[in-house]
């Protein structure tokens, strides 16, 4: 491989034929995944199929597994929930995001600040987070995720609890942060048609394994000419007769 | 008939001036409002009523700073680890189950009759609602919090000014509002059984020269302070949370 084109697919998060086992209970089974910089790869599949126990295993939230584990730099994680501190403002909230950065105060809210101007929240800096509305809160979370400038950003179906409307809003704001950074995605997902519209590959994963990807040929967005196909297809794999 | 004493006083003034009037309750046994105003009106005077709360006051600061900071530690401790869990924990139990009042005599016995061991009951009264409040309020933490500050890489301080201490202040505040309760309590009795100085003294002196003024006005007194010790930690709790506004 030359080195340009290393680089064109540096990767962001990788796993290698990883095992886990709760006690007894074999989660993972032989998973290898790998998220290039600027590509997004959606993890689809039903509840305790392990797709939280990948993200988390990526996050380095859980240790003890079997295998390799990539990452470049230190990844950020959207939760489902926004999972914002209450008791701090809304720009302090995203400062956190900079922990690790060691920056001074003021350059972490400088910082802060712009983040929360690319996610639309500029005006909200100094509020506290119980008085924001879902979705405003969760775009607080993206952007305390993103304010570190991460390589791979990992995603718990990070719009599941928000509503359709939102959802769509919150998808259109992630890509358009995506195309700025161009920043490795896993998007962890039970909806289909989030995944399809926004990855540019799908994994499918049961039982701990990952069974089947596919690799979406057309627009991010924009329903094509096999929009169609590929959505029946991960329904078909995920087990779902429509 | 006088004016009736405002605050506390006033909410009974009118029906036992009422009874002071028509003679169905005797002065010697409940004195009329105006005289109870009188007899807190000459110990403000003669300034017995300011040095007895000084004393008093800076029993029970002393108390409940020893004790807060005791039960507030063992408490953290107690809710961080479990290592503390199992070995601080049952002494504490077995400790709690002791009625505090009921250690005056050994304390006499072990401390004299001096300031030390008026403050040490005050303590070890006031430790054990902190203890308990600050153990359960560190194991209600959102676990989900802690997960996050791992993701973004917070040190155990950070963690713990961040999320452990915001988040317990407003139950180990309602530890320190039942601790203020108990620490005053604790006080009353201790300073009627042995003391040279401080409110209860003032009450107990009161009563060798039958003055039921004195009696009653030093009761308002506890009344008015512990009102008062109570609202300033109900202002700390509503600065705690005001976040949830």
């Amino acid at each position: 491989m030359t080195i340009a084109a290393e680089r064109q697919t540096a990767v962001a998060g990788e796993l290698r034929h990883v095992n886990k086992w709760y006690g007894a209970h074999h989660v993972l089974t032989d998973v290898s995944l790998r998220v290039a910089r600027g590509e997004i790869v959606a993890l689809i599949g039903r509840s305790g199929s392990g797709k939280s126990t990948v993200l988390r295993l990526l996050a380095g939230l859980s240790t003890d597994h079997a295998g390799d584990r990539v990452v470049s730099g230190a990844p950020a994680l959207a939760f489902q929930e926004p999972r914002l501190f209450p008791w701090r403002d809304v720009r302090t909230n995203v400062a956190y995001g900079l922990t690790r950065s060691r920056l001074t105060r003021s350059e972490a809210q400088t910082r802060a600040d712009r983040a929360l101007a690319d996610v639309g929240l500029a005006d909200h800096a100094e509020v506290w987070p119980l008085t924001l509305s879902g979705g405003q809160a969760q775009r607080v979370s993206l952007a305390r995720a993103l304010v570190a400038e991460p390589e791979l950003l990992l995603l718990d179906e990070p719009f599941g609890a928000l509503d359709a409307l939102t959802r769509l809003s919150m998808r259109g704001l992630l890509l358009d942060l995506w195309r700025e950074h161009r920043f490795g995605v896993l998007l962890v997902t039970h909806d289909v048609d989030e995944a399809v519209a926004s990855a540019d590959r799908v994994l499918v994963l049961e039982a701990g394994r990952v069974v089947h990807t596919l690799t979406i040929d057309e627009p991010r967005q924009s329903p094509g000419a096999h929009t169609a196909s590929y959505r029946a297809a991960l329904l078909d794999k995920l087990g779902v007769q429509i | 008939m006088g004016i009736d004493p405002p605050g506390i006083a006033g909410c009974s003034a009118g029906p036992l001036a009422a009874g002071q009037r028509t003679r169905l309750i005797p002065q010697d046994v409940l004195p009329a409002p105006s005289l109870i105003l009188e007899a807190g009106i000459e110990l403000i005077e003669n300034g017995q009523l300011a040095d007895a709360l000084a004393v008093s006051g800076i029993r029970v600061a002393e108390g409940l700073l020893l004790g807060g900071f005791l039960g507030v530690a063992l408490g953290t401790a107690v809710g961080l680890s479990r290592w503390f869990e199992a070995t601080v924990d049952p002494p504490m139990q077995v400790i709690r189950a002791l009625p505090h009042l009921g250690l005056i005599p050994l304390f006499i016995l072990w401390f004299g009759i001096g300031e030390l061991p008026k403050v040490l009951l005050v303590a070890l009264g006031v430790s054990f609602p902190l203890y308990l409040n600050t153990f359960s309020a560190i194991r209600q933490v959102d676990p989900k919090l802690f997960e996050t500050a791992q993701v973004l890489g917070f040190t155990f301080w950070q963690r713990f000014r961040t999320i452990i201490v915001p988040s317990a202040a407003p139950q180990v505040l309602v530890g320190v509002r039942q601790s203020l309760a108990i620490a005053w309590l604790t006080l009353i009795v201790a300073e009627q059984i042995n003391a040279d100085k401080g409110i209860g003294f003032l009450i107990n002196n009161a009563r060798d020269f039958l003055r039921i003024d004195i009696i009653i006005f030093g009761l308002i007194v506890y009344a008015l302070v512990g009102i008062g010790t109570d609202a300033i930690v109900r202002t700390l709790e509503r600065r705690a949370l005001r976040y949830r506004s």
